[in-house]
């Protein structure tokens, strides 16, 4: 399309690179001039699904399969279930089934054909062994195999009110009693010096960055079992890069009507970012659970205990010089720690690693920004900021405090 | 794959710690019996019913049922001393074949078919066959038996675009093979080159209800394990369509062992014992049995007769190999007494 292109300009002297070219007037509408690439690129497309192929795109290459087994259910005994998702460039079509090698009948609920991030129900009457391992291979028309292993077979529970208040219950000993017990200090931090209150706030910092990264190498590690097509690792970017920006520029427009920040938005986002950091491990926690591969033990969840109500901790330091309402404090508390119920169920149900790398990659980004508005919270009140030294070994206690925890619910 | 990482919080592994209240109901389970239906389903549903493939091959593919009776004599004249002349026309060519319903494995092939034709002749006969390599690799037969040098096929590939005329006379008697002995050896038979071949003794076997089996089994996938295995390439056809034999009459299964990767292979039969002839290079039996096991290029002739009508299994005793694919039925037919 010669006529959008500045024709040559021969035997003269170029313009001055400085100066702005005045727009020209009569010229293309701006509108064109912004579609054209556009136009151009759908016409391309066309022509391109309407040749076909060239040839050398696709000859002799053999077909590239993806089928992601996200999950397997055993809804029943003697039935085994597992969800399928065709996560890679072309369509496949799964010919046969194997349980732990044999080939075995099934239905699908569907043609046997996925398109693309199309998703399959597999349903194998197989009689699964109580508390031992299985592993289903789909065998697709071209020979490729795709596996996936149940670590430890126990029947799936049924969605009925009794396994979400199981779950319920699990996210209220993991996530809701921590934060709010946590929450108790705040008349202690009330009443220490000011020096020691900058010591919390730091070792509220130390604990957050150790959380930070737990949610991110998560995120990470999940994302490895998002089929490809999703892109697992953009997604970790998103949520870590996504989250600060949103927040941020949230902060900006709410800073600008209010004049300052106050320490309640602090608490606030502390409570928010700690809240998605927990419906990530609620998910993990309902998707464990059910699938067999954690039985809760006591110890598990004292361990729980321990490890978030340091969470309720990092909540309330911010409000040390606040008067807040009971009522505001039980709301921050529920923002922390509600969502790991709200996970559980989710993740018990339903689990799916996209969501799960989204949620985790969320709640480590919204930890980058708690931390940095508390490392901007410093610079405020504090003289040597985080490197004075009583702050420096709040930070290292903090980390240390969620590592020895920590160690109690890795067992 | 679904189970995720469970990093930090990591698996408190089942019962590796005490369990609290919270744990949902895993009492109670009660296992259903593998085949809780009944005999009342047939020969091809007994208590096997649900341990198959699914669905049925794409019509016009290769009739694992036709192939087990073919045998082919090739085109009989007779040289000029009287000598029994057999000719063949062999024919490399890349094929895709369906080795369980659905599942489509890119093949080397003779004429076609894996395995290939089923070559029979006497003793004594002299055998002419014209190989001709339509495929895109070099490839060779390689006749197992007594043969000159130069027709053995293993120091003469065959180039694509080319051809080669394999003579020689029959000998000895027995059950062989042949294969292409093109390097790597191991892709050229697990692609599919290879095929029964019978010299019968001059005085022939008793007559029979005759039948070819080559253990076979494909690696679908490529990574040097199998994940199909049969006789006659199809996975579980003889139990999805059970071979018809008459009770009493004596049955002849040559069988040979092809399987690559998997050091043995195996036959055995139930409700019955039969007469061994190892390599059939010998009109004794070798053994009374109802299981042999047998390598790479193993073969034996069994034979029997069965004393009570009815659906009979068999299938390698390697489990694994007959819970994927090489599992059939003999439905023996009652026949009244006169």
């Amino acid at each position: 399309m010669p006529e959008l292109e500045s024709p040559p300009q021969r035997g003269r002297a170029p313009a001055p690179p400085l100066s702005p070219e005045p727009p020209r007037q009569g010229g293309v509408p701006l509108w064109l001039k912004g579609l054209a690439p556009l136009v151009l690129l759908a016409g391309l497309v066309f022509l391109f699904l309407r040749v076909g192929p060239v040839g050398v795109f696709r000859a002799t290459f053999p077909p590239v399969e993806e089928l992601s087994l996200e999950r397997i259910r055993l809804p029943e005994p003697g039935v085994l279930e597992v969800r399928v998702v065709n996560g890679g460039p072309e369509a496949v079509t799964i010919a046969q089934i194997m349980v732990d090698d044999a080939n075995w009948v099934h239905t699908l609920d569907g043609s046997r054909r996925l398109e693309r991030l199309e998703r399959r129900t597999v349903r194998i009457p197989y009689p699964w062994v109580e508390g031992e391992p299985h592993t289903v291979t789909l065998l697709t028309s071209t020979g490729l195999t795709f596996s996936t292993t149940l670590a430890v077979a126990t029947q799936s529970p049924a969605v009925d009110a009794r396994y979400l208040g199981t779950f319920a219950l699990l996210g209220v000993y993991a996530g809701v009693i921590p934060v709010f017990i946590g929450l108790l200090w705040l008349p202690f931090v009330r009443s220490v010096e000011r020096r020691w209150i900058d010591f919390f706030l730091s070792l509220t910092i130390g604990l957050l960055v150790f959380l930070g990264v737990d949610a991110l190498e998560e995120a990470l590690a999940t994302s490895a079992l998002v089929p490809g097509a999703y892109q697992g690792p953009a997604l970790v970017l998103f949520g870590l890069l996504g989250t600060p920006l949103v927040i941020g520029a949230l902060g900006q427009w709410r800073a600008r009507a209010r004049g300052r920040r106050s320490p309640l938005w602090v608490a606030g986002l502390i409570a928010f970012g700690i809240g998605l950091h927990n419906l990530g491990e609620g998910l993990a926690i309902g998707t464990s659970y059910a699938t067999g591969e954690i039985a809760l033990g006591t110890f598990l969840v004292i361990g729980f205990l321990l490890h978030n109500t340091t969470e309720g901790l990092g909540i309330v330091t911010p409000l040390a010089g606040e008067r807040p309402r009971i009522r505001t404090l039980l709301l921050l508390g529920a923002l922390a720690g509600v969502p790991t119920v709200i996970g559980a169920w989710i993740g018990g149900f339903t689990y799916s690693p996209l969501w799960s790398t989204l949620f985790f990659a969320i709640g480590a980004g919204a930890i980058v920004v708690v931390v940095s508005e508390l490392w901007r919270l410093f610079a405020h009140r504090s003289p040597g900021g985080l490197l004075a030294p009583l702050n420096a070994a709040g930070v290292l206690v903090g980390m240390l405090i969620m590592y020895a925890t920590g160690l109690l619910v890795t067992a | 794959m679904s189970n995720r990482k469970f990093s930090r919080r990591d698996a408190l592994k089942a019962g590796a710690l005490g369990t609290v209240g919270l744990a949902a109901g895993a009492g109670g389970l009660s296992l259903p019996a593998l085949g809780q239906s009944t005999a009342a389903q047939g020969p091809t549903h007994g208590s096997h019913h649900d341990m198959v493939t699914v669905g049925q091959l794409a019509p016009g593919s290769f009739d694992p049922t036709a192939f087990l009776t073919r045998f082919d004599g090739g085109n009989v004249s007779r040289l000029p001393s009287g000598q029994v002349l057999r000719e063949y026309e062999f024919v490399a060519e890349d094929r895709e074949i369906e080795v369980a319903p659905g599942v489509f494995y890119p093949a080397w092939t003779y004429n076609g078919q894996v395995p290939g034709p089923t070559i029979r002749c006497t003793e004594g006969d002299r055998l002419r066959i014209r190989f001709s390599n339509k495929g895109s690799h070099s490839h060779s037969i390689h006749f197992h038996g007594v043969h000159p040098s130069n027709m053995d096929g293993a120091f003469e590939p065959v180039h694509p675009g080319r051809s080669f005329v394999y003579e020689f006379d029959a000998e000895p008697f027995g059950l062989h093979l042949y294969h292409c002995h093109t390097v790597p050896i191991k892709r050229h038979i697990h692609k599919g080159l290879y095929g029964a071949f019978i010299v019968d003794p001059k005085g022939g076997r008793p007559p029979a209800h005759e039948m070819v089996m080559v253990m076979n089994a494909f690696d679908t996938n490529f990574d040097n394990e199998n994940e199909i295995y049969a006789v006659n390439t199809v996975a579980f056809h003889y139990q999805k369509h059970p071979i018809v034999i008459r009770q009493h009459e004596l049955v002849r299964v040559y069988v040979v062992n092809v399987t690559e990767f998997d050091l043995l292979n195996s036959f055995h039969l139930h409700g019955n014992l039969y007469r061994l002839y190892r390599t059939g290079t010998d009109l004794e039996r070798y053994e009374f049995t109802d299981m042999v096991s047998m390598a790479q290029g193993e073969r034996a002739i069994l034979e029997f007769s069965y004393k009570h009508p009815g659906p009979f299994m068999f299938h390698a005793h390697q489990s694994e190999f007959a819970e994927l694919g090489w599992s059939g039925v003999f439905l023996v037919q009652e026949v009244p007494h006169a």
